[in-house]
């Protein structure tokens, strides 16, 4: 079977548009990916002929809703191969990288106690270790980088102790696309006794994930760029940990017996979602990761990467583009700098050629002080790109370099 | 040549006037764009030792400094601007064509927002944009208030 970009773009409605006046080339997948019409029909259907608050059971729409809520749980655990109760709703990937740092780390790290991330860290999986150490008195350790910007595992090795309580680290770096070593980091890791965490935000659109295989305590991923809606992220856990694990907000649906003195926790994974929920945003997130496990996964993957092998080769033939993370293994993101061109003067100018890149940190600050680099252009690439856009985008920076 | 603010004729010999009239004969991006950037490289920029902390606007994707100085007897503010991205530094220029050498009630007065839709370029104040030339506009704004009160 061949891949046809054409038929699976069609059923992506907002990518048939002009902006300023051009074709819309969307190259800021690494930030939100877009919806397809399967995705955008549930969350419609939702609202129109189920909608209901969840868990209450008194009535024929909030068992539907229920049951379409929770349907979504047990499609992300498939999709994760982990079990039902292990998967919890989160607003996002960040959301759940502070549940580990508020209960989790918060919790155990004591004075002395490390936890180690890289330099190439999203600032969500930066700040809230970052503060957990500053309020336990715990350390914040971090892996340097090589210069193709990938993670210097010899430093990895040598910083990794019995002080490594907590080892957390992005699947693929946003910021420049790079693909780290992670199920042999955190095998390393977990030797040391450290609980370890995998941000796949960067991670689950490109390639599957297996959080057993990986054999990772926490994974986490946020549902907008995986095809879904905004608002909407998981949380994977490991039972044992989220079982010891007190709760991160309490109030309705968490609790199991409140009175005005105290109150017991419901069973997992309830005891981890205080309030009514995302429920839209879980169900859209359901429908999104079933319509992406009927595609064949193998010639996406191997879409995009002719996509990044084209970026790639047309960036290393354009004079004056220098490519920031050149590591072996990447996702398809293509970062870089323009010869005396700032990123933002650069995203403007693609911008009004109907080009969406980012620009900037990429909330990667200390990433980009440690390259001694104000920011970059990026260009990441999705399942509905083509390699005409890929020359598009080319063709919009030779114009960019007139203007500099 | 040494860097004195007071030597920043913007405002004065391009006014703002100047800039919508020109502004308004180029009707396509490129040559639109080209004018601003071409703009932004006209004004002189600040020299590194005033990049300081205290004259700097952060941006998300860019950076602005800005430096005052007001001349109490003639009641005027000396404005001088800089950025690291040429078209947030031509955009900065625009603004300095409308409140450079002007005295700070007249400044407090200016409606920017109104002046940069009449050349459509309004986005570009648009809290969206984070490029730092609204907190510029804003700081400038600030520090008028105060002089004129």
């Amino acid at each position: 079977m061949t891949f046809d970009v054409a038929a699976l773009r069609a059923q992506f409605p907002i990518l048939d548009q002009q902006v300023n006046g051009k074709p819309l080339v969307y190259l800021d997948n690494g930030a939100t990916t877009q919806k397809p019409v399967a995705v955008l029909d549930a969350l419609q259907n939702y609202y129109r002929s189920v909608n209901s608050n969840v868990h209450r059971g008194a009535h024929y729409l909030s068992d539907e809703a229920t049951g379409q809520f929770e349907g979504a749980r047990q499609i992300v655990a498939d999709f994760l191969n982990a079990s039902r109760e292990e998967i919890l709703w989160t607003k996002g990937t960040t959301e759940a990288i502070n549940i580990v740092a508020q209960c989790v780390a918060r919790e155990r790290l004591q004075p002395g106690d490390e936890v180690l991330i890289s330099t190439s860290e999203h600032h969500a999986n930066i700040v809230p270790w970052q503060q957990a150490c500053l309020a336990t008195g715990a350390t914040l350790k971090v892996i340097p980088l090589r210069d193709d910007c990938s993670l210097d595992q010899d430093a990895f090795e040598q910083l990794l102790s019995e002080k490594t309580k907590i080892f957390a680290i992005g699947h693929a770096s946003n910021a420049l696309g790079t693909l780290n070593p992670v199920k042999d980091m955190v095998a390393k890791a977990k030797a040391m006794g450290a609980i370890t965490l995998i941000d796949g935000a960067q991670a689950v659109a490109h390639f599957p994930v297996d959080v057993r295989d990986l054999d990772v305590d926490f994974y986490a991923f946020s549902g907008h760029k995986l095809f879904g809606p905004t608002g909407i992220g998981v949380l994977y856990g490991r039972r044992a940990l989220l079982e010891a694990m007190p709760p991160y907000q309490t109030g309705g649906e968490m609790i199991e017996v409140v009175t005005f003195e105290k109150s017991t926790w419901n069973q997992l994974p309830y005891k981890f979602e205080a309030g009514t929920p995302n429920i839209a945003g879980a169900i859209g997130l359901g429908a999104a990761i079933t319509w992406l496990s009927a595609q064949d996964r193998a010639a996406l993957e191997a879409h995009e990467n002719a996509l990044l092998a084209r970026a790639t080769e047309k960036a290393e033939a354009f004079d004056g583009l220098k490519i920031i993370g050149t590591a072996a293994s990447k996702v398809s993101v293509l970062s870089f700098l323009l010869d005396g061109g700032h990123p933002a003067d650069v995203g403007m100018l693609l911008d009004k050629q109907g080009v969406a890149v980012r620009t900037g940190h990429h909330c990667t600050m200390p990433l980009m002080d440690s390259l001694g680099i104000p920011g970059t252009v990026r260009a990441s690439f999705s399942i509905y790109n083509t390699l005409d856009e890929v020359d598009r985008l080319f063709e919009a920076l030779e114009k960019v370099k007139t203007f500099l | 040549m040494s860097f004195d603010i007071r030597n920043i004729t913007l405002g004065e010999k391009i006014t703002a006037e100047d800039i919508a009239e020109d502004l308004e004969f180029l009707d396509d991006w490129e040559e639109r764009y080209r004018y601003i950037i071409d703009l932004g490289k006209q004004l002189p920029g600040l020299p590194d030792e005033l990049k300081t902390e205290d004259r700097f606007v952060r941006g998300c994707q860019s950076q602005v400094w800005l430096e005052t100085d007001y001349d109490a007897d003639a009641d005027t503010l000396y404005l001088a601007v800089d950025s690291d991205a040429l078209i947030v530094k031509g955009l900065a220029a625009i603004v300095l064509s409308a409140l450079n050498r002007q005295s700070p009630q007249a400044i407090h007065d200016y409606d920017m927002d109104s002046f940069f839709e009449r050349i459509d370029l309004l986005s570009h104040l648009s809290p969206t944009r984070g490029n730092g030339l609204r907190a510029m506009v804003a700081k400038i704004k600030h520090q008028a208030e105060h002089l004129a009160a």
